[in-house]
């Protein structure tokens, strides 16, 4: 073992670390702060929330994405909801219960402290984001409204129609441009970050290329913070926008950050199904609808061709309430999809391909009218009536589960930073909050925590705490970054092979679903790790990539991010290989109980999986941060 | 079904760009417009040719990326819907379709189809926003906020930003952009104290970036992917006006009106 996998949870009761730390933490005087620039990589919710607040506080920030506008970043396209222990509903909720329910949800492979402080945080962040004007949900009373979700039995979830990471994002991304216009944010729209630059052990600057121009220049600072999101579109179709990417952490992966848990991955029950060979990207149906739509297959083989009306009350199978009866339509993610699989596995499917099961709404419109749940999620109905053209007001949807969320990602400490010092890791990108399996609603939480209220905390401790040499355009570190990166991008376009860079990445996201989705088996990961490096050799070898390295080029874009997901895909497969049980999204199916459900493995796997590169073509080293629970017994999760 | 495509190409914001003929075969009726373009992209590729150039992302409709004038028509033929949730079943076989990028002088081409629409954010950043720090917020509930405010300021805060209503105006004005923030903050008591002295700046900043005036033509309501009403125009006009004759830029407005 060679990273420090220091967590740096303070010690001290639960309740009292966040209080205590803040406490310990040393300051940045505020004539000192100007002094120091901080790059901020991303602009979601995560990234857009800690520029602003950095900027606010006196930071010189420098801010980065993909995208034509921050506006854009992927949380953009969150839909139901976010949670806070806000108990506004009185029924029984409290801080307490928020940590045991992300804890319970995430199958126990979460540390407790940081859970602790996200369900603290909560109730700051709706208030924050009121005070900016989100305009969430109202009652007639003029309070605000509250939703359920998965995986838990109060009523917690905050949202704005079905559109809730739209609002959220709108208000950290106008928080954004008003330090934009102070000067405090310089934003870089359109540029992509293609490496990490460390110095003296110490992550110091990043190298950007402008998409527009194609220049390739370094960009230095005093701390580097990514806020780059998650890294589903590995297995190429999810519910991720299509320039969703990995490159950013797995560049830092490469330079000496410990990468945890890459296997686990968040399927989503509600999916549209796929249609077709050409399909792009999945659609997601918020899982605000299971509040009101229940799930079910025809009890019998034969019906599966039967109109669904048509199909009688008694040959229904309304599989997640017969299975869950105290949970039901509102089971976790992660049971909720792989019930779905194994109805479909046993031919019960519907639609094309039997890949898919009915999510119905009649009960609810003949109990609430069609008007209210045109008002609830008329913007969710709209958008399926659109792909399928079919009417869920009249005919149920048909779902599928798809890819959604990762929850594995770079290994960070308490103060969120990760094995490389200077460089914090905020929002999906960092592995923290979500162990096992996320519950819904939770991550536009940790982004906003982590973006509003923890890191403008820890940012300071770390600059405080330590001598930041100036560093030089011309060290050799810089150097040497700056060439490796253009070296890439010769490399990708002089291959000029055969194949599309689509049709690899397509491959690549098959031998992922296949081998590495909702079910694994070691036979199945066994073979995967011989695809993977095959497929990505052919890929060096025969990808074709037109034009050039100096303009607007997409093509460009899209080989660099394949040629990360290639080498991800494997420490993937080689993660979910080396974790025998079965936690939360990670079924192995050599591990389960009796009645199908996952079998955890606490004695030898109650551990954080941090991944550190050993060089190419080397095997990665395995480090192990244990998992202690001091406040949570351990218990087999049961939602029945 | 197939199709022929007219699509505008050029290859760089000083380059004359030009109309060029590509045939889309097989297409169907279940894809998207952009998977269509996709499978276009696609063979392009395997020639060895240039794919054209469309900003995307989310392709769900809520990001704003894409855009494009199809048939002359901002996003395409059907209401309410961005171009990258228009499926191919609004077309028929041997339909001959235009794509141009958005045509306004604010928004200089940068590649194919792509364009430079960072004046919006400008015109945000002139005052589209509440000006509060993080943290020290009250408790959310302390700002009762009747239903049909908080409704209507969602209406508003629907737009995606994606430049449709510009693209659509005859004279490129942005004043449906505008008015959708100048009426989502301006109808929350939060957004009170600065209610005036927004919509002066965002309309001073939307007059300086080359954007036209607004005659009310009300084409840009019937680009808008998200339908946001013309309303929000007439909204921001009353308070720019009100700004505008009692001076309000220099005397904070203060109060949760
Ligand atoms: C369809 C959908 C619905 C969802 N609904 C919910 C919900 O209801 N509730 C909930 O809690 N969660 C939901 N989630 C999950 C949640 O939206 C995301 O986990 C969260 O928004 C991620 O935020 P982020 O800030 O970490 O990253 P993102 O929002 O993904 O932002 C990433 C940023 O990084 C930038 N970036 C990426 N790579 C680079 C690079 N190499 N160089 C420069 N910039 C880069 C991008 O431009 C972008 O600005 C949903 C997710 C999806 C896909
Ligand atoms: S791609 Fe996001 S709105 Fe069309």
């Amino acid at each position: 073992m060679t990273v420090n996998l220091n967590s740096r949870v303070p010690a001290g009761p639960l309740t009292e670390k966040w209080d205590k730390h803040r406490f310990d933490v040393k300051l940045v005087n505020p004539a000192n702060k100007r002094k120091y620039t901080v790059l901020v990589v991303g602009s979601g919710l995560a990234g857009a929330s800690a520029a602003a607040t950095f900027s606010e506080l006196g930071y010189n920030v420098s801010c980065y994405c993909y995208q034509d506008s921050p506006r854009r970043a992927h949380s953009i396209a969150a839909q139901g909801g976010i949670n806070a222990a806000k108990n506004y509903q009185n029924d029984g909720d409290s801080i307490q219960r928020l940590f045991y329910d992300t804890i319970k949800g995430g199958d126990f492979r979460s540390r407790e402290g940081n859970v602790f402080r996200l369900a603290q945080i909560s109730v700051n962040i709706i208030d924050q984001c009121v005070a900016q004007g989100v305009p969430f949900a109202r009652e007639y009373g003029g309070l605000l409204a509250n939703r359920s979700f998965g995986g838990a039995q109060v009523s917690r979830t905050f949202y704005a129609r079905g559109q809730t990471g739209q609002q959220l994002l709108l208000g950290a991304y106008q928080a954004l441009e008003k330090e934009i216009a102070k000067g405090g944010v310089t934003m870089y729209p359109r540029s992509e970050m293609l490496d990490l630059i460390v110095v003296n052990g110490r992550a110091r600057g990043i190298v950007v290329r402008d998409e527009i121009t194609g220049k390739v220049e370094p960009h230095l600072a005093d701390a580097v913070v990514l806020a780059t999101g998650g890294y589903g579109n590995v297995f190429y179709l999810s519910t991720n926008a299509k320039g969703c990417n990995t490159t950013a952490i797995w560049r830092s992966y490469k330079r000496g950050a410990a990468f945890a848990n890459p296997c686990y991955t968040q399927i989503h029950p509600t999916c549209i199904p796929v249609a077709g060979e050409y399909q792009s990207k999945l659609t997601l149906m918020s899982e605000s609808l299971r509040n009101d739509g229940r799930v079910w297959v025809p009890r019998r083989k034969e019906d599966v061709g039967t109109a669904p009306g048509a199909i009688p009350e008694a040959d229904r199978d309304y599989y997640l309430e017969r299975k869950y009866p105290s949970f039901g339509n509102l089971s976790p993610r992660d049971i909720a999809s792989r019930a779905a699989k194994e109805a479909c596995d046993d031919g019960r499917g519907v639609g094309p391909g039997g890949r898919g099961v009915y999510l119905d709404f009649a009960d609810a419109i003949t109990r609430l009218g069609e008007d209210k749940i045109r008002e609830r999620y008329g913007n969710l109905f709209e958008m399926y009536e659109r792909i399928t053209d079919e009417n869920p007001y009249k005919v149920p949807m048909r779902i599928y589960p798809a890819v959604h969320y990762t929850m594995g990602g770079l290994w960070v400490d308490y103060n969120l930073m990760s094995t490389i010092p200077g460089l914090h890791v905020a929002g999906e990108a960092n592995f923290s909050d979500h162990g096992a399996n996320r519950l819904g609603a939770s991550a536009l939480m940790q982004g906003l925590a982590d973006g509003y209220f923890v890191l403008p905390v820890t940012i300071g401790d770390y600059l405080a705490s330590n001598r930041l040499e100036p560093v030089s355009v011309d060290a050799p570190e810089v150097k040497a970054a700056v060439a490796d990166v253009q070296a890439r991008t010769s490399k990708l376009l002089s291959i000029k092979g055969k194949r599309t860079v689509a049709s690899f990445h397509r491959e690549l996201g098959h031998i992922m679903w296949e081998k590495c989705g909702m079910a694994r088996d070691a036979a199945g990961l066994h073979q995967a790790l011989e695809m993977i490096p095959k497929l990505r050799e052919e890929f060096w070898q025969n990808v074709t990539i037109p034009g050039s390295g100096d303009d607007f080029n997409q093509t460009l874009e899209h080989a660099g991010r394949v040629a990360d997901f290639l080498e991800l895909g494997e420490l993937m497969c080689r993660d979910a290989l080396h974790r025998e049980e079965s936690c939360g999204g990670h079924f192995r199916v050599e591990h389960q109980t009796p009645d199908g459900e996952a079998l955890r493995n606490d004695e030898q796997f109650a551990y954080v999986a941090a991944w550190e590169f050993a060089g190419e073509g080397k095997a990665p080293l395995l480090n192990k941060e244990p998992l202690v629970f001091e406040n949570i017994k351990l218990s087999q999760r049961s939602y029945k | 079904m197939n199709l022929t495509l007219q699509v505008w190409r050029q290859s760089g914001p000083a380059s004359e760009g030009k109309l060029t003929e590509y045939q889309a075969t097989d297409v169907s009726p279940e894809m998207s417009f952009l998977e269509m373009l996709d499978v276009v992209n696609e063979k392009l590729a395997e020639k060895g040719d240039l794919p054209i150039a469309f900003d995307h992302d989310c392709r769900e409709g809520i990001c704003g990326s894409c855009g494009m004038m199809i048939d002359g028509v901002a996003h395409g033929p059907s209401r309410g819907t961005a171009t990258c949730q228009l499926h191919m079943r609004s077309f028929t076989d041997g339909d001959t379709i235009v794509i141009e990028p958005w045509r306004a002088q604010a928004f200089p081409v940068i590649k194919d189809l792509v364009v430079n629409r960072s004046a919006l954010d400008r015109i945000i950043q002139a005052g589209g926003y509440i000006s509060v720090a993080t943290g020290g917020a009250k408790d959310g509930n302390m700002i009762p906020i009747p239903k049909l405010d908080s409704d209507s300021a969602m209406d508003a805060a629907a737009c995606i930003g994606c430049g449709a209503c510009v693209a659509a105006c005859p004279n490129g004005s942005a004043s449906l952009f505008t008015g959708a923030k100048v009426s989502h903050l301006g109808l929350l008591p939060q957004g009170q104290p600065e209610r005036y002295r927004r919509a002066l700046r965002m309309v001073a900043q939307m007059d300086l970036e080359s954007f036209g005036g607004c005659s009310l033509f009300g084409e840009c309501m019937e680009a808008c992917p998200k339908s946001i009403s013309i309303d929000v125009i007439a909204r921001m006009n009353r308070d720019y006006v009100y700004a505008s004759v009692s001076a309000v830029e220099e005397r904070a407005l203060g109060g949760e009106g």
